[in-house]
């Protein structure tokens, strides 16, 4: 896409994610940082006093399972949008192999890559991968929810299969929290990032360093639809 | 007067305390001898009659437990089997009064996030404390006996309390008091124990050769205890537990799952912070802006 630079921008601009899309990562985001909250203080007595955030135990206790149809829904739509350029690539091996120049910030011996790094892409397919087993674990410990998909599939669980997915359900959460942790670091680390969640662009100099060849592809007119 | 401010409590859900010594001074018991039982349910009478609890009308499917199943309302049930004993060609009828066993390692406690939602008592009686359960179920996945059962009245988490109201003020619990052929007794754990084993003395010299105690130490022993005259073989009693325990599935999921899960997220986190420290922001230089410049003809894209 191709504007006329605005007059006050020190630097090119160049667009990287549309209203839409940061509408619906917001959505996600909001609902993953409700879901962890709840779920950390129903998990660890020592962090039960989170609940006071939702108006106490009880309340929580009923928000936490709708928080989480919340994020699956809105993660389904980010799953769609963000599909496309998150496939593995031969370059994101490449990347990975020199992952020790990623983490010092030595952007000048990695190979150029696309939209999407190594490492944000195995953010994209944890979460795919964590978000509906965290659904159907927590759907096993959701009564209510279990009780009515029982009654329409004409089936029963076991308690030990409940006990499963409570345990089950703990560990992948504890895995999706740590995806996140990465997921918000690098954001932080990474300055210039948090620009394209919240404005939607990124500074050229910004796509040069760390994405050069989907810059170079949105130079010569291949345009990215998310 | 609440059960709360009759008893000392000597473990709380969600709360850091040491362990209690089993084998205190006033513990309690329920014995309810299999082999005395008439199966007249004046117990199931009673204990919704003292509990104040009302249980729908259900429908009968042609056995003799009645409800179904055990329910909000519902903390004391009858289960009736009919058995073959192949040894002796008999047909036994064995009646067993399920309910909440009162583990002196209590599962349901262990599992339960909210604090103070269920207690032990020094006297070992667990209780339900409705004003913090929070209706998770948790309980019920951490229960070795399949006992408590969600309402859906209020969402809460229900089961026996051995009438703690009663005991504290120096009553026998309404099922024992209720019991026509004194199938349910009351009193210490001491005296229950003795009063057991004279009761299994006499069942032995009347052929009942594996007649025994149940009081399985896999929870640490019960405060609720059954005399079966066939100890061996607890699962004839409508798949009464052979040896109970809490389940290890819970003990993972309530014991190493919660401190590493921590932990790694603290770690976690902790290196994020040290990373920043030693690496240094990421900053676009001046040079990244120039080629970007150079690449796009200074238009954005």
């Amino acid at each position: 896409m191709t504007m006329a630079k605005p007059g006050g921008e020190p630097h090119v601009q160049v667009r990287r994610y549309s209203g839409s899309a940061r509408i619906n990562h917001w959505l996600t985001a909001i609902s993953f940082v409700l879901l962890w909250i709840s779920g950390l203080a129903l998990f660890h007595p020592s962090l039960f006093g989170l609940s006071i955030l939702f108006g106490g135990g009880e309340n929580m206790r009923w928000l936490h399972p709708w928080f989480g149809v919340v994020l699956t829904v809105s993660f389904f739509g980010l799953f769609f949008r963000f599909l496309p350029a998150n496939f593995p690539e031969k370059v994101d091996w490449e990347w990975v192999k020199k992952i020790k120049y990623v983490l010092a910030g030595h952007e000048e011996y990695l190979p150029e890559v696309g939209k999407y790094n190594a490492g944000q892409k195995m953010v994209f397919w944890s979460m795919s991968f964590l978000i509906p087993i965290l659904l159907v674990t927590g759907i096993g410990l959701w009564d209510q929810a279990r009780e009515y998909f029982e009654h329409m599939f004409n089936f029963k669980t076991s308690i030990d299969q409940q006990r499963w997915a409570a345990l089950i359900h703990a560990a992948a959460a504890i895995a999706a929290i740590l995806i996140w942790i990465t997921h918000v670091y690098a954001g932080i680390w990474i300055r210039g990032t948090i620009s394209a969640m919240t404005r939607g662009s990124v500074t050229g100099g910004w796509a040069w360093r760390h994405h050069r060849r989907w810059l170079r592809e949105a130079v010569s007119g291949r345009k990215d639809s998310t | 007067m609440t059960a709360t401010q009759a008893f000392d409590v000597v473990r709380r859900s969600a709360t850091s305390m040491p362990a209690p010594t089993p084998g205190r001074a006033g513990e309690v018991s329920k014995l309810i001898d299999t082999s005395r039982c008439i199966g007249c349910k004046a117990c199931q009478s009673a204990c919704v009659e003292w509990n104040d609890l009302k249980q729908e009308v259900g429908v009968n499917v042609g056995v003799y437990d009645n409800p179904h199943d055990l329910t909000a309302n519902q903390f004391t049930l009858m289960r009736f089997t009919e058995w073959e004993n192949a040894d002796t060609g008999n047909l036994e009828w064995l009646i067993r009064k399920d309910g909440c066993m009162h583990c002196e390692d209590p599962g349901c406690l262990k599992a339960c996030p909210a604090p103070g939602a269920i207690v032990q008592y020094a006297n070992g009686i667990v209780d339900f404390q409705h004003e913090h359960c929070i209706g998770c179920g948790y309980c019920v996945k951490g229960c070795p006996f399949n006992i408590p059962r969600l309402s859906k009245a209020d969402g809460k988490a229900f089961k026996c309390t051995l009438c703690s109201d009663r005991v504290a003020v120096g009553q026998i619990p309404a099922c024992a008091k209720a019991c026509p052929t004194h199938a349910i007794t009351f009193g210490t754990k001491v005296e229950m124990t003795a009063h057991a084993q004279k009761r299994i003395a006499e069942l032995k010299t009347r052929g009942f050769d594996n007649a025994g105690l149940y009081d399985p130490p896999g929870v640490s022993g019960t405060h609720v205890m059954y005399v079966l005259h066939h100890a061996d073989r607890p699962h004839l009693y409508a798949n009464l537990a052979d040896s109970p325990r809490i389940s290890p599935l819970v003990e993972a999921w309530k014991g190493v799952a919660k401190y590493a899960g921590l932990a790694i997220l603290g770690i976690s986190v902790a290196a994020g912070a040290i990373h920043h420290l030693v690496a240094g922001a990421n900053r676009v230089s001046t040079e990244d802006e120039e080629n970007a410049e150079k690449l796009t003809g200074g238009r954005n894209v």
